[in-house]
């Protein structure tokens, strides 16, 4: 309790912009990236509020053993919060090592519970109702805010954090990128859209592919490495998409996003919450391995764009809820907290008595984190969250 | 734009104006009582045996944008028909296209050659009911994980065989706008085929459920898909019941399917509608549910759709204002009903068909004249693209919205033209897995992006080029023939044209052709 008054007293500090930085990467230097996970998922299954009596009442068959019960047993983090075990080799190594910060009671106002229109919301950073430029997302204007800095999404398709005036440049990590279109061609397809709106793209699309390639170029050797080892599984799914980004990152980008999916569980969760979140903790380890050096500068922050309900719902699985709990983790990070407002977790502190409450504005977080790490001052920061008043809770 | 060299070609209002004189009057016969100016069209018809057939309508350039949007491409087959026809009973004749008309006999055949053709989907669930149980039951591991593969690899070949018959139709079939459609109605009512046993059932979702009704009425579009097992299983539907609420299915029913996010449903309505949806499920293969004697009256079962009154909640509920009457599956056409009259509704299906047809953003003008269409017709899809390919927005939009990777890949297929055998759609589904967009592979319920944003980022652009490489090397000839002389090249930009003449052999001046930014867009 006396911990948890401690941090509440700090997180209502208002971030004092221009004041000097005690701690903070150099701006140019500093990685980011964004691990957006799209569904929804159960935070309260990853942080889990251990100390609540309420926990087991709310998931009579879904609720994470608590601290002791064995393997089974989720890790405790403080007197009053524990993680998934799952996550016992990857993100709690992190917490032992001060790296990663929780911020329980997460998110946006938004009260649709839909997970498309609060994804965008998140992802324009714009305050409620319609002001702002909805075409543009946050991470496009952090970009434009940071000189230097080298965006990519880690995607299909452009992210709507990443839409916006600044030419954005994504690549799919799911699958390693081989040669194809030659020099002659290359040049011949950028002349086609010289002078056209879409000339950048085509241009960023052949320097991001080689790049790629040049980055992701031991691919291969290293998946034939690790299979004539004993144990070793070749890297899949999310781990080996990390391992491409760290590399990436490590070299050539600066501020990046990826989606990983697959979280919004209405049934049976507990296994599926097993599986993702160990293949989740495998792939932020193994960027923290493919990072190298540039870990040191390297902030992380996993969201998701809504908690789900805090008791089960009929099927074992849980619906759409509001609040959920953003993850800090790098080098960059002062972690081994669990920071922002708190609330005791019980029925009467849910909010509409059925999910946890929204008690640390994403955009307030968020704006804090990164004016921190980007050294941004109070106009520039303005540009990239409108409106929005930043809390500083100490993150790097 | 237009090449004026094209002497024979209207101006555009004209052209318009003919589409929407016709395009509401009842369908003229072949030959029969056209006006003058529908004659002048329709030279080299069937009734007009004399003269030669033309190959290309009047203003190609023209008809190429129409078809690359309403058709899914310009293929020298579609360009030919419309020739023939004239814009106006081309149209008219798509708007009225029977989902049960034969395909081309070297495309029916293959189409009938796969299992979904012949075999019920309640069968299908059965035996691959069958085979799990059977696999779970064997004493020995190593066997088990054999039949576990064998599983798998069914499941793979009846998901490989439901896109394959997407883009065999995408590609032959006469009716290519009710084929447009049927994807557009798929994406609004998007399953993920990776999602269990989803990959046996969306053939049959697609074929059964939603082309029959692609241009006919929502109401009956919406029904079906409602109670299709592969929706039921996405939405976790099949495990809602009462006392054990599960709310997905209901939601979605109301924000993506029917009202829209904003359409003015609350929290409330959802878990009220969820209660409505209580024990509408899927059939277990094998297995009728214990019933009490009046239970049994309610208990509904037909091709795999299962309504087990013993899991439904009898209470009233109240949605949207209106208080349904608890008696079993008889309420969930009441609250359909109910849904598909709500204003935002109409508006919402008009901003989605609008999105996909005309714009990514469309006028609210537009948007609210669709929506009329749709009211005014009691929810007829035709009724409301009609009123769409009215539109002067229709008209001045065409060529100006980004294709989304179906349209590109369909479109640069098409453009090839067809031979005497069908495409074989396997390496456009690898392309469509690079690109992002597999069939039936949309992960959340929300369906494709259609908008420009979406797709043409700097990775989905190199990937676009990478493919256009591969099918300019399928064909050792130049793609588009006269298509591409007289209907895209009098519109192409000089850059285009200056690329294309340094091309080397024609599989390269294929891939440039495709890189284009004009076949960029449809």
């Amino acid at each position: 309790m006396h911990r948890r008054t401690l941090l509440r007293t700090a997180a209502a500090a208002p971030l004092a912009i221009g004041a000097p930085r005690l701690w903070a990467a150099p701006a140019a230097d500093a990685r980011l990236l964004v691990v957006f996970l799209r569904g929804g998922y159960d935070a309260a299954s990853l942080l889990v509020p251990a100390s609540s009596p309420f926990l087991a009442e709310a998931r009579p068959t879904i609720a994470v053993a608590p601290p002791g019960a064995g393997a089974d047993g989720a890790l405790p983090l403080d007197a009053d919060w524990a993680l998934h075990p799952a996550l016992r080799d990857s993100l709690h190594r992190l917490w032992l090592d001060g790296r990663v910060a929780f911020v329980p009671f997460a998110g946006t106002r938004d009260l649709s519970r839909s997970h498309f229109e609060t994804q965008d919301g998140i992802e324009r950073g714009l305050p409620d109702g319609r002001g702002g430029d909805r075409r543009s997302g946050f991470l496009n204007r952090l970009a434009a805010a940071v000189g230097g800095a080298a965006p990519i999404a880690f995607a299909d398709r452009l992210p709507v954090a990443f839409r916006g005036e600044l030419a954005v440049p994504n690549l799919a990590v799911r699958t390693a990128v081989q040669p194809a279109v030659d020099a002659r061609q290359r040049a011949l397809i950028g002349a086609m859209y010289a002078g056209t709106a879409l000339e950048r793209p085509v241009a960023d699309g052949f320097e991001v592919r080689e790049t790629a390639m040049r980055e992701t170029a031991g691919d291969a050797a290293a998946a034939e490495a690790r299979a004539t080892g004993r144990d070793a599984l070749p890297a899949r799914g999310f781990e080996q998409e990390a391992r491409r980004i760290g590399r990436l990152m490590r070299e050539r980008y600066s501020i990046g996003l990826v989606d990983v999916g697959g979280w919004d569980t209405h049934v049976g969760q507990a296994p599926l919450l097993a599986a993702r979140f160990g293949e989740l903790g495998r792939g932020l380890a193994a960027l923290q391995d493919a990072m190298g050096p540039a870990w040191a500068r390297t902030v992380v922050v996993v969201v998701s764009e809504f908690g789900r309900t805090f008791r089960e719902n009929g099927n074992r699985g849980t619906d759409h809820g509001h609040g959920t709990a953003f993850v800090v983790l790098g080098g960059a990070v002062r972690g081994g907290r669990i920071v922002g407002e708190q609330v005791r977790v019980a029925r009467e502190t849910l909010h509409q008595d059925r999910d946890f409450p929204v008690l640390n504005e994403y955009r307030a977080v968020l704006g804090g984190l990164l004016a921190r790490l980007h050294g941004l001052d109070a106009a520039r920061l303005d540009a990239i969250f409108p409106g929005a008043v930043p809390v500083d809770l100490g993150l790097v | 734009m237009a090449d004026p060299s094209v002497r024979s070609a209207p101006p555009r209002a004209t052209a318009r104006r003919r589409v929407l004189a016709l395009a509401a009057a009842p369908l003229l016969a072949a030959g029969g009582c056209a006006g003058p100016r529908e004659r002048a069209d329709a030279v080299g018809a069937p009734a007009t045996p004399a003269s030669a057939p033309a190959t290309l309508p009047r203003d190609p350039v023209r008809a190429a944008l129409l078809l690359d949007r309403v058709a899914g491409g310009a293929s020298p087959a579609t360009m030919r028909e419309l020739a023939a026809l004239g814009e106006a009973r081309w149209l008219d004749g798509q708007l009225r296209a029977d989902p049960s008309a034969p395909m081309p006999a070297a495309v029916a055949a293959r189409l009938e050659a796969m299992p979904l053709a012949r075999e019920p989907l309640d069968a299908r669930l059965a035996e691959l009911a069958g085979r799990r149980r059977a696999f779970a039951a064997l004493p020995d591991e190593a066997a088990r994980v054999e039949a576990r593969r064998g599983y798998q690899q069914a499941l793979a070949a009846h998901g490989r065989e439901a896109a394959s018959r997407t883009l065999l139709r995408a590609l032959h079939s006469p009716a290519p706008l009710l084929e447009q459609m049927t994807w557009f109605w798929t994406n609004h009512f998007s399953v993920f085929a990776g999602k269990l046993d989803l990959r046996a059932m969306v053939g049959d979702l697609e074929e059964r459920a939603i082309r029959p009704h692609a241009l006919g009425r929502f109401r009956d579009l919406l029904g079906a898909v409602v109670r299709h097992p592969a929706m039921l299983r996405y939405l976790d539907n099949e495990r809602n019941a009462a006392g054990r609420l599960n709310e997905n299915f209901a939601r979605e029913l109301l924000e993506l399917h029917t009202l829209g996010v904003d359409g003015g449903y609350s929290q409330a309505d959802v878990q009220e509608l969820a209660r409505v949806l209580t024990g509408v499920g899927i059939a277990v293969p094998g297995r009728e549910p214990a019933l009490s004697p009046s239970m049994r009256a309610l208990h509904v079962r037909e091709a795999g759709f299962e309504f087990v009154p013993s899991r439904h909640d009898f209470g009233d509920k109240r949605v949207l204002g209106r208080t349904i009457r608890g008696r079993g599956l008889a309420e969930l056409d009441e609250v359909l009903d109910l849904l598909v009259e709500h204003p935002s509704t109409a508006r919402h299906v008009a901003r989605r068909i609008a999105a996909f047809l005309v714009a990514d953003a469309p006028d609210p003008a537009l948007v609210a004249r669709l929506a009329d269409a749709f009211a005014a017709s009691g929810g007829d899809v035709a009724a409301v693209l009609r009123a769409l390919f009215d539109a002067p927005a229709f008209e001045a939009s065409l060529g100006t919205k980004f294709k989304d990777p179906m349209r590109w890949v369909v479109s640069a297929v098409r453009l090839g033209g067809e031979d005497a055998t069908p495409a074989d759609p396997t390496p456009m589904l690898g392309w469509l897995l690079r690109l992002g967009q597999p069939p039936f592979g949309r992960v959340t319920p929300d369906g494709w992006p259609l908008d420009e944003a979406s797709w043409a980022g700097s990775g989905q652009l190199a990937t676009r080029f990478e493919i256009a490489r591969a099918i300019g090397a399928r064909t050792p000839a130049r793609l588009g023939g006269e298509v591409f002389d007289r209907a895209i090249r009098p519109r192409a930009a000089p850059a285009t044209l200056d690329a294309l003449a340094r091309a080397g052999a024609a599989a390269e001046w294929n891939a440039l052709l495709l890189s284009s930014p004009e076949f960029m867009r449809r």
